[in-house]
């Protein structure tokens, strides 16, 4: 098949399963809104200390929704013997492993990029610093998707995998956090953010290049 | 042309004999008595340097001698991490055992190293900065360097098969080098963002050359040391995942 | 480098805990590495 078909098929086949589980997506989704909504009931409701946050906050809840998430990647297709059967199809991996990310970032991630920026009204930012903010996570997330796989991919059967995968990753996210916020804080202070975007594309570059090559190594050794 | 002569060289030396962990076995004993016996000879000195030598500093009165430990750790923990992710990428490649078991062995020396640089660094702070922790961006990414090492060493622990565990931890070690520059300059943007025109915590004002001198002296010693302790490490890996081999009953 | 007496060793110029909180902690820390990796 031509790489572009084996691109699609992976990706429709991804939707179609995830239209049998839209619960399991929405409750991600609404995980990071309750997360966000913590943060006021811990920080107080004064709107100067929650603008203060809301760039880190928001961003955080974004990031353990994305965690959360992992999960979903590649852990039924592990244990029904899909992924099994994509290895063996003769396919280059990579190019499943890549549709995979990507059908996962789409289902699980965009809906909360969306409605960031009025999870960020909330919390006081200005109208143009949400959008930066929104921006900053349509460009960040996908890097964290890409990041997160190689931990969902290392720990596929293990036990303890949710918690271990998150000790795995975190650390590689704080790059991605630090300039995703730093963007976001620059724009509210009314500051150049063209530094910040580059190095996030920089980042992602980065990943895609990367990652799937990583991920789909440790696929192949879950599988062996 | 030069890599072909040094593998030559090697050859004769019967170098690659060693790369089974048969054969190696023996031969990490002898290298850890030797590398301990290095780690005294370079440590006595240093701390004699360190304690004897080196002159009070006149910003940090006796407080800095703090940095004799502190520096040769946190360079140690750094090192450590780099060789550790070589030997786990060339047991992934070569698919040999040893390499993998020497990765496996560096980790909790690694992470050892990784945790006095935070501790001696908290009880250096505390003193001439106030606080028992700063957000300085040495000790920052050092605390993020604990995390890739105790990942490591998670990874490996809950994965039942030793050859998944090593492939698995060997990729993990991989993303993690990558990652760990990109880490550190992040993490110092920043804390330059946030702390402005600060001095890092790190830096001994003025280096005197005796000072210099005694730290080197104790990173000598430091390195020495992690040789060895990782030899005795990877001798008690070899026992525990060979112990159904024949030779080792002997 | 001269001390003077013990006790001025001992005290570090005021941060003897500091100094020998740090260097305690490492000995111990050699001590408990090196001796779990004992040869039965």
């Amino acid at each position: 098949m031509r790489s572009r078909s084996v691109f699609l098929a992976v990706l429709l086949r991804e939707f179609k399963i995830s239209l049998t589980q839209k619960t399991d997506i929405a409750t991600i989704f609404f995980f990071f809104l309750i997360v966000a909504s913590l943060f006021p009931f811990a920080v107080g409701p004064d709107i100067g200390s929650l603008r203060a946050v809301g760039p880190g906050v928001v961003w955080v809840a974004a990031l353990l929704s994305s965690l959360l998430a992992l999960h979903r990647m590649f852990e039924s297709d592990f244990i029904d013997g899909s992924l099994e059967q994509f290895l063996l199809s003769g396919e280059p991996l990579v190019l499943v492993v890549v549709s995979k990310i990507f059908a996962h970032w789409l289902i699980t991630t965009l809906p909360i990029v969306i409605l960031s920026p009025f999870v960020g009204m909330q919390f006081g930012l200005s109208a143009e610093a949400s959008w930066t903010m929104a921006l900053t996570l349509l460009i960040g997330t996908p890097v964290l998707s890409l990041l997160g796989s190689v931990g969902a991919a290392l720990t596929l059967g293990v036990r303890s995998g949710a918690a271990l995968t998150a000790l795995l990753i975190l650390p590689l996210y704080i790059p991605v956090l630090i300039f995703g916020v730093g963007g976001t804080v620059a724009s509210l202070q009314g500051m150049e953010t063209i530094g910040h975007f580059s190095i996030l594309l920089a980042f992602l570059c980065l990943s895609l290049a990367l990652c799937p090559l990583a991920t789909s190594a440790a696929v192949k050794i879950a599988l062996e | 042309m030069i890599c072909s002569q040094t593998l030559q060289l090697l050859h004769f030396m019967r170098f690659w004999k060693y790369s089974t962990p048969q054969n190696f076995y023996p031969a990490a004993k002898k290298i850890a008595a030797v590398f301990f016996v290095l780690a005294i000879c370079f440590g006595i000195p240093g701390l004699y340097v360190g304690f004897f030598v080196a002159p009070t500093d006149h910003q940090q009165g006796e407080a800095y001698r703090i940095i004799f430990i502190h520096v040769p750790a946190a360079w140690m923990s750094m090192f450590i991490y780099v060789v550790m992710a070589f030997w786990a990428a060339v047991g992934l490649i070569l698919n040999t055992r040893l390499s993998s078991m020497l990765a496996q062995a560096l980790a909790p020396t690694g992470a050892l190293m990784t945790f006095l640089a935070l501790w001696t660094g908290a009880f250096w702070g505390r003193p001439t900065w106030g606080t028992w922790w700063v957000w300085d961006a040495r000790l920052t990414s050092e605390l993020v360097l604990l995390f890739l090492y105790v990942g490591f060493m998670a990874l490996r622990a809950s994965i039942e098969d030793p050859r998944r565990a090593d492939k698995a931890s060997a990729i993990l070690a991989i993303v993690g080098v990558v990652n760990v520059p990109i880490i550190y300059f992040s993490v110092k943007w920043w804390n330059t963002l946030h702390q402005g025109a600060s001095v890092s915590l790190t830096k001994a004002p003025s280096m005197a050359s005796d000072m210099l001198l005694g730290m080197l002296l104790m990173a000598l010693s430091f390195w020495m040391y992690s040789i060895a302790v990782s030899m005795l490490r990877v001798r008690k890996i070899i026992r525990d995942r060979e112990r159904n081999s024949g030779w080792l009953n002997n | 480098m001269d001390w003077g007496s013990l006790q001025n060793f001992i005290d570090m110029g005021g941060y003897g805990l500091y100094v020998w909180g740090s260097y305690l902690v490492t000995l111990l820390a050699i001590a408990i590495e090196t001796f779990s990796l004992r040869e039965p």
